[in-house]
């Protein structure tokens, strides 16, 4: 039986950036927070052994651990799902802080296109251009609306960078000057500038410069020390959670943070949430927290799974295209990369920062013209200077044989004379690319996994087509001795690390009928839960999401004090 | 001893991380930067003695991570063997017997990684019914496929050369892998001797290369061969320059004895 906890104003499922910004803004109106955490504490001194290459990438030491709990994973529905048992194409985080402790620090808005697609890809190439088996939907929000909460993420997080040259992206005045340009940054900048395209350098949450944002926090200048995704950050230069908005919260004394808690289900009965079902897996007991406001504020993936399993808002069902919960998964394609080989260079490779790159959005977005292409949206393009390790980095040109002498020396070689040209390619919304629950596997407590039901369709793999040409011509015109082309995009490589950019399942939208979340991330079928994150896009953009992610924290922050003065459907 | 150890003294290293430190204008003491840094600086004054006798003792140490921990001594020579050809020793620099990659992967196996601890390992399994873009299907752990896999090496060796993997001479060496990399040797219906194969490669390059904190790297010496410098404090004066900087490589140890 479980032992029920006095209320609360507000619980949060999952302390990362969601729930971390929630928090903040919360806490500091007087409201108190129970964050229930389903891993560890953290801070800053846990990363003094942090440049560690095997445990911390190759052994994922801040991931989840899949043996408690994991997801099962299909092409599409005439195959059984097979669990995802080892980290692979996707790095789920866990921990106080989650994934924005291990981001790269990429901080985007996405376009004002992205917001309105479906009405700006109507409007300029007719509805024949949208397939029909393409859920492409509007938001229910607009840039415009957007910008406050995208600024209040930038100046929290004291986001590094310079203005997108662009003409068709909007004006962005960051809080700090862009990160230092590196060698191989300034080739691409030249290759793309003289082939008529608008680099210029990514925006970073990894600071250029000392910087004290808002709330009066402080942190110093990232030293490109060369290990940032996947690690955490050892001189708190890194925007995160737990150097920014967590020790905000603290401060108030309205904030409580319960590590070790995974929360089952959230209950409800009549349409309203009474709170949260935890396990605290340090003493194996079960707890109710009540609330009057539930926030679903874990990772996308698990953000659905806890709806589904609370048998909250009503599942998606690809045979009818109806429900919402497990509808427009979707995910983004890395594999227009192309990498050139230089024989007289050697580049300072194994120095970088997450966030370090050169970067152009013309074939990104609407920003070029799709009347004569097969597919709508496309990717950036970007020459990352991230920081190789010696374990990952073993480039070698094409036809190089995989292990032995030849192996180790090419690899040896070119390990810092080569560089990448790669692309974040988005993915539109799918009927048949859905999450549902798995009926045979269960996780540590007999609950039910979720099933990803996910490939790339013809709009994918057209783009990464049209899009590897322009990452060649790039390298070429950087003067590459050799290039590495490309194929063409496969069936989905569950094994093979390409992005945590996992979008969709639980949508925000206008309308109740195709949404689950209204434009403050509110349910419609459930005034007091709310469900922020990723797994609130419609469809995914060519970027990184974190910038987007964090404007719809604070769009919802806002929303839960509304509610919580004023009760109700917010929209 | 490295090649670090031997040109500067531990001690000036310090002293000059220390005024690192002090110049590159980090708001130490705000409410999160105590963090790492703040111990540090709060551990710098009282280490020195330490420190000092870590040098001095090391020019004599023998090295007690050579010891197995799971294989026995024919799984351990056959591993050895077949992690060289993977990553022999050329002029470019020592081979994966040299830097102790079978050691590596003896002790890989024996912890967490061994035994799929933090991967979901339940039921139920279908390896035969996927493809490798699903990965790791089989109910086996990995000290149980590189069982399989050892046996399966020494069992080629005897039925075509009449003796065991590490007596064999290179080129047949290299025809086993060979035929083991290309599936072509069953191994067990639960995983195939591909698979057996790409993880001893992964594992023979995680040895090569990982901080010789884990037994495999000696002396630096995979970092030193690709010019990676390891643990560093800060690139910050030369991620622009135009020129490419090569420097001594640091390990965790350094960090960890500061």
């Amino acid at each position: 039986m479980a032992k029920k906890l006095p209320k609360t104003d507000i619980v949060l499922a999952g302390v990362g950036w969601t729930g971390g910004i929630i928090a903040a803004e919360l806490t500091r109106k007087g409201y108190k927070v129970v964050g229930l955490e389903r891993g560890k504490e953290r801070k800053t001194e846990d990363y003094l052994m942090v440049h560690d290459e095997l445990r911390y990438q190759q052994r994922n030491e801040m991931m989840q651990d899949l043996s408690k709990e994991t997801l099962t994973l299909r092409h599409d529905r005439s195959k059984r799902a097979l669990p995802y048992r080892q980290h692979g194409s996707f790095l789920i985080g866990d921990g106080v802080g989650g994934s924005g402790e291990h981001w790269n620090g990429l901080t985007y808005r996405f376009f004002p296109y992205d917001f309105e697609i479906y009405t700006k890809t109507v409007e300029r190439y007719g509805k024949d251009k949208i397939p029909a088996d393409m859920p492409l939907q509007d938001w229910g929000i607009t840039y415009d609306e957007l910008v406050p909460y995208f600024e209040k993420f930038e100046t929290m997080a004291g986001i590094s960078g310079e203005a997108n040259p662009h003409p068709e992206v909007p004006e962005v005045k960051y809080p700090t000057a862009p990160l230092k340009e590196t060698p191989s940054m300034k080739m691409f900048r030249e290759a793309s500038k003289n082939l008529g395209y608008h680099p210029y350098i990514a925006p970073a949450a990894t600071l250029s410069e000392s910087y004290t944002n808002p709330d009066g926090i402080s942190r110093g200048a990232c030293q490109y020390c060369g290990f940032c995704e996947r690690f955490g950050c050892e001189y708190g230069a890194k925007a995160s959670p737990v150097v920014t908005v967590l020790p905000v919260a603290k401060e108030t004394g309205n904030f409580e943070v319960r590590t070790h808690c995974v929360v089952r289900k959230v209950l409800h009965t009549n349409g309203k949430a009474t709170g949260v079902l935890y396990v605290d897996t340090r003493t194996g007991e079960e707890y109710i927290q009540e609330a009057d406001v539930v926030v679903v504020s874990a990772y996308v993936l698990n953000n659905i799974r806890i709806l589904l399993n609370s048998k909250l808002g009503r599942p998606y069902d690809p045979e009818t295209g109806t429900g919402v919960i497990g509808k427009n998964y979707a995910y983004q394609m890395t594999s227009a990369a192309s990498t050139g080989f230089f024989k007289d260079k050697e580049f300072n490779l194994y120095a970088g920062t997450g966030a370090l790159a050169g970067v152009l959005d013309d074939f990104n977005g609407d920003n070029f013209d799709h009347t004569d292409l097969n597919f709508i949206h496309g990717g950036n393009i970007a020459l990352g200077h991230y920081g190789k390790r010696p374990i990952s980095n073993n480039s070698v040109p094409k036809g190089t044989p995989g292990w032995g002498k030849e192996f180790k020396d090419e690899s040896i070689f070119w390990a810092n004379r080569s560089l990448s040209v790669g692309s974040q390619g988005s993915v539109m919304p799918n009927k048949e690319n859905y999450i549902d629950l798995d009926p045979t596997y269960k996780d540590q407590f007999g609950d039910p996994l979720i099933r990803m039901t996910f490939n790339y369709k013809d709009n994918e793999r057209n783009q990464q087509k049209y899009i590897r040409e322009i990452t060649t011509k790039i390298l070429e015109e950087m003067g590459a001795d050799m290039i590495t082309t490309p194929g063409d995009q496969g069936d989905w490589d569950t094994t093979k690390y390409q992005t945590t950019h996992n979008t969709g399942g639980v949508i925000m939208g206008a309308d109740p009928e195709t949404s689950a979340l209204n434009n403050y991330l509110q349910m419609w079928d459930c005034e007091n839960v709310f469900v922020p994150g990723a797994n609130a896009f419609p469809h995914n953009s060519g970027m990184n999401p974190t910038g987007t992610v964090g404007a719809l924290a604070y769009r919802a922050a806002e929303g839960i004090e509304k509610y919580l003065k004023n009760g109700g459907s917010l929209v | 001893m490295s090649e670090q150890d031997k040109k500067t003294p531990i001690l000036d290293k310090r002293s000059s991380r220390r005024t690192f430190i002090k110049n590159s204008g980090l708001t130490v003491g705000g409410v999160v930067l105590g963090g790492a840094l703040g111990s540090l600086l709060g551990k710098d004054s009282t280490k020195t003695k330490t420190v000092e006798s870590h040098v001095h003792s090391e020019a004599t140490a023998v090295n007690f991570n050579q010891a197995l921990m799971y294989f026995d001594k024919v799984q351990f020579d056959t591993i050895e063997a077949a992690a060289e050809q993977i990553f022999p020793k050329t002029d470019v620099g020592p081979g994966a017997k040299e830097l102790l990659v079978a050691y590596f992967i003896d002790h890989q196996l024996a912890g967490n990684w061994g035994l799929n601890a933090k991967e979901y390992m339940t039921g139920p399994f279908f390896p035969t019914e996927t493809t490798a873009l699903f990965g790791h299907q089989t109910h086996l752990n990995r000290q149980q496929i590189f069982n399989l896999g050892i046996e399966a090496l020494n069992a080629e060796a005897q039925k075509n050369y009449d003796n065991n993997f590490a007596a064999l001479n290179e080129d047949d060496q290299i025809a086993i892998l060979t035929a083991f990399e290309a599936d072509e040797v069953p191994l067990n219906g639960a995983v195939t001797s591909g698979f057996f194969f790409r993880l001893l490669k992964s594992a023979t390059i995680e040895g090569v290369y990982a901080d010789p904190l884990y037994g495999g790297n000696k002396n630096m010496e995979g970092w030193k061969m690709k010019n990676f410098p390891g643990h560093q404090m800060s690139y910050a004066n030369i991620i622009e320059k135009d020129e490419f900087v090569k420097m001594d490589p640091m390990s965790l140890n350094s960090q960890h004895n500061h």
